[in-house]
C-alpha cells in the first residue's frame, strides 16, 4: 500500500493517498481473473455485504463495454450514480495494467460526484492468467478463478494467481461436479503464493461472499488507520 | 512565452523526447479510441488494407491537418484556451469534443508526470475537465523541448495510427499489413505536419483564424451514432 506515498510536486498522479484537495482518497481494490469466474457475481455479494458500513462504488471493465456494469444496476447493488463503466479498445489487461488513464478519471469521478468514499472497487473485464492491475491505479489486488476452470490452475501459476494480494477459489459447491480437488488447489495455491491468503468461496451457498468480505474490512481497517 | 523549454535545451532540438511522446505505450488513453475506425469496420467501409489506407488518408488531411495545426500552435506559446475554443468550434460532433476532452485529461496526467511544467499546471487548472487532446498535447511538447513541427508529427501520427491499431483488433488485419499502409503514407503525414505546423507558426499573431478548418462530416456523423452502440470495443 501507498501509506506513506507522498509527492515532491503539486500534481497528484495516480497512487497518492491523498486527492489534490488534500483529503484522503478511497481505497481501491482491483478484481481480476479469467473470463466466467465469477467476478462480477463477487463485486456484487461484496456491495451487498458492506455497503451499509462503507460508502462504496464500482468502476467496470468489460470487454464489450457495460454488459458488467448492467449486471450489477439491474441486480441493484448500489445507486446507478455510483458506477462507472470504461471501454477498453479489445485489451482490457492494457486499460488496468499498461495505460490506467481512463481508469484514473472513472475513479476520480466518482469520489467528485458521489463522495466522500470509503472504497472503489475496480473490477477488470476478463481476461487471462497473467492479468495483474498497476499498482498506480488499485492498493491492493483480488484475483478469481473458480473450481469448474480445472484444479490446476493454482498450480500453473502466472502473476494473478502467485502476486494478487487475495486468491478467491470461487464456485466450490461445483467441485464434485467437475472433479476438482479442493485439497490439491489449497496446497498448490500454499506452494505458489506462500504467506498470502487464499478464499474458498461459494456465493450460492454457506457463508457466500463472507471471507472476502472479512479480508476486504481487514484492508479498509488498514487503509484509515 | 520564452524559447527554452523546462525540460530540453532548444525547442526542437529533443529528438528522443519525440519518441517518448509518439510512442503508442505513452500511458494517455489512445488504446481505447478508434478514431472511427470501429463505425467504418461496421459499416463494412473498411474489410481490408486498401480500404485501411483510403480511411486513414482521408482522416490524415481532415480532422488529422486540424488537429496538428492546433497542436503547432500552441507548441509555439499560443494562448491554449483560445486554442481550446478553436478546437471546439472545428468538432461539430458532440460526442467528438467529449472524446477530444476525455483524451486531453488523461494526456494531461501522463504530461505532468513526464514534464512537469507551470504551463501544465496552468492548462488543468483552467480546464479541469480536460482540454482538447491536440491543444493539451501541443502544451505538452513544448514542456518536452519540442517545436511546432514535432508537436503537428505527433498528432498526424496518431489521426492514422490509432484506426491501423484498431483494425488489428476488429478485423484481424495482418499487422504488417496495417504496418505497411502506415509506411507509405509516411511522405503525405510529413506533408501535413509541414502545412499544419505553419499554420500553427503564424496562430499567436494572426489568431485561431489562421489555423485550418478541416473536417470529415461522415466521422462526424458516425461518431454520434457510434457514442450510442449498446456494445463496442473502443471509447470511440
Amino acid at each position: 500500500m501507498h501509506l506513506d506515498h507522498s509527492h515532491d510536486t503539486t500534481t497528484v498522479v495516480s497512487a497518492d493517498a491523498a486527492r489534490s484537495d488534500g483529503t484522503r482518497r478511497a481505497l481501491r481494490i482491483g478484481l481480476g481473473g479469467p473470463v466466467g469466474s465469477g467476478k462480477t457475481a463477487t463485486v456484487a455479494a461484496l456491495c451487498r455485504a458492506l455497503r451499509d458500513t462503507y460508502s462504496i462504488a464500482v468502476v467496470t471493465n468489460d470487454i464489450y463495454t457495460r454488459e458488467d456494469a448492467e449486471f450489477l444496476l439491474r441486480n441493484a447493488v448500489l445507486p446507478p450514480e455510483r458506477i462507472q463503466a470504461v471501454e477498453t479498445g479489445a485489451c482490457p489487461h492494457t486499460a488496468i495494467r499498461d495505460d490506467i488513464s481512463a481508469n484514473l478519471e472513472a475513479v476520480e469521478d466518482l469520489e467528485d460526484a458521489v463522495g466522500p468514499l470509503d472504497l472503489i472497487l475496480v473490477e477488470s473485464g476478463g481476461d487471462n492468467l497473467t492479468a495483474t492491475f498497476s499498482k498506480g491505479l488499485v492498493d491492493a489486488q483480488v484475483f478469481v478463478i473458480d473450481v469448474a476452470g480445472g484444479d490446476d490452475i493454482p498450480r500453473k501459476g502466472g502473476p494473478g494467481v502467485t502476486t494478487a494480494d487475495l486468491l478467491v477459489v470461487n464456485k466450490t459447491d461445483l467441485a464434485p461436479y467437475v472433479g476438482s480437488d479442493l485439497g490439491r488447489m489449497a496446497h498448490d495455491a500454499r506452494t505458489q503464493r506462500g504467506e498470502l491468503p487464499v478464499a474458498f468461496t461459494s456465493l450460492t451457498s454457506g457463508e457466500g461472499v463472507k471471507p472476502v468480505a472479512d479480508w476486504v474490512r481487514g484492508q479498509l481497517a488498514a487503509w484509515s488507520a | 512565452m520564452d524559447t527554452t523549454s523546462p525540460h530540453g535545451a532548444s525547442p526542437g532540438a529533443a529528438r528522443a523526447a519525440l519518441l517518448v511522446l509518439a510512442d503508442g505505450r505513452f500511458p494517455a488513453g489512445g488504446h481505447a479510441h478508434s478514431g472511427g475506425a470501429e463505425a467504418a469496420v461496421k459499416a463494412g467501409r473498411i474489410r481490408d488494407a486498401t480500404d485501411l489506407a483510403t480511411f486513414c488518408r482521408g482522416r490524415l488531411h481532415t480532422t488529422g491537418l486540424t488537429s496538428a495545426a492546433l497542436a503547432a500552435a500552441a507548441a509555439v506559446g499560443a494562448d491554449p484556451l483560445v486554442l481550446d475554443e478553436a478546437a471546439d468550434a472545428r468538432t461539430p460532433s458532440p460526442a467528438l469534443r467529449t472524446t477530444a476532452r476525455k483524451l486531453g485529461r488523461q494526456l494531461m496526467r501522463a504530461a505532468r508526470a513526464a514534464w512537469p511544467c507551470d504551463a501544465l499546471d496552468a492548462l488543468a487548472a483552467a480546464r479541469p475537465r480536460g482540454a482538447h487532446q491536440p491543444v493539451v498535447l501541443g502544451v505538452t511538447a513544448h514542456a518536452a523541448g519540442l517545436g511546432p513541427e514535432d508537436a503537428a508529427h505527433c498528432v498526424a501520427y496518431e489521426s492514422v495510427g490509432g484506426p491501423a491499431t484498431a483494425v488489428v483488433r476488429l478485423l484481424g488485419l495482418d499487422p504488417f499489413e496495417a504496418t505497411a499502409v502506415l509506411a507509405r503514407l509516411a511522405p503525405e503525414l510529413d506533408q501535413v505536419a509541414r502545412r499544419a505546423a505553419e499554420a500553427g507558426r503564424r496562430a499567436p499573431a494572426e489568431g485561431p483564424g489562421a489555423l485550418p478548418a478541416a473536417s470529415a462530416p461522415l466521422l462526424d456523423i458516425t461518431a454520434q451514432a457510434h457514442a450510442a452502440w449498446p456494445v463496442r470495443l473502443f471509447a470511440s
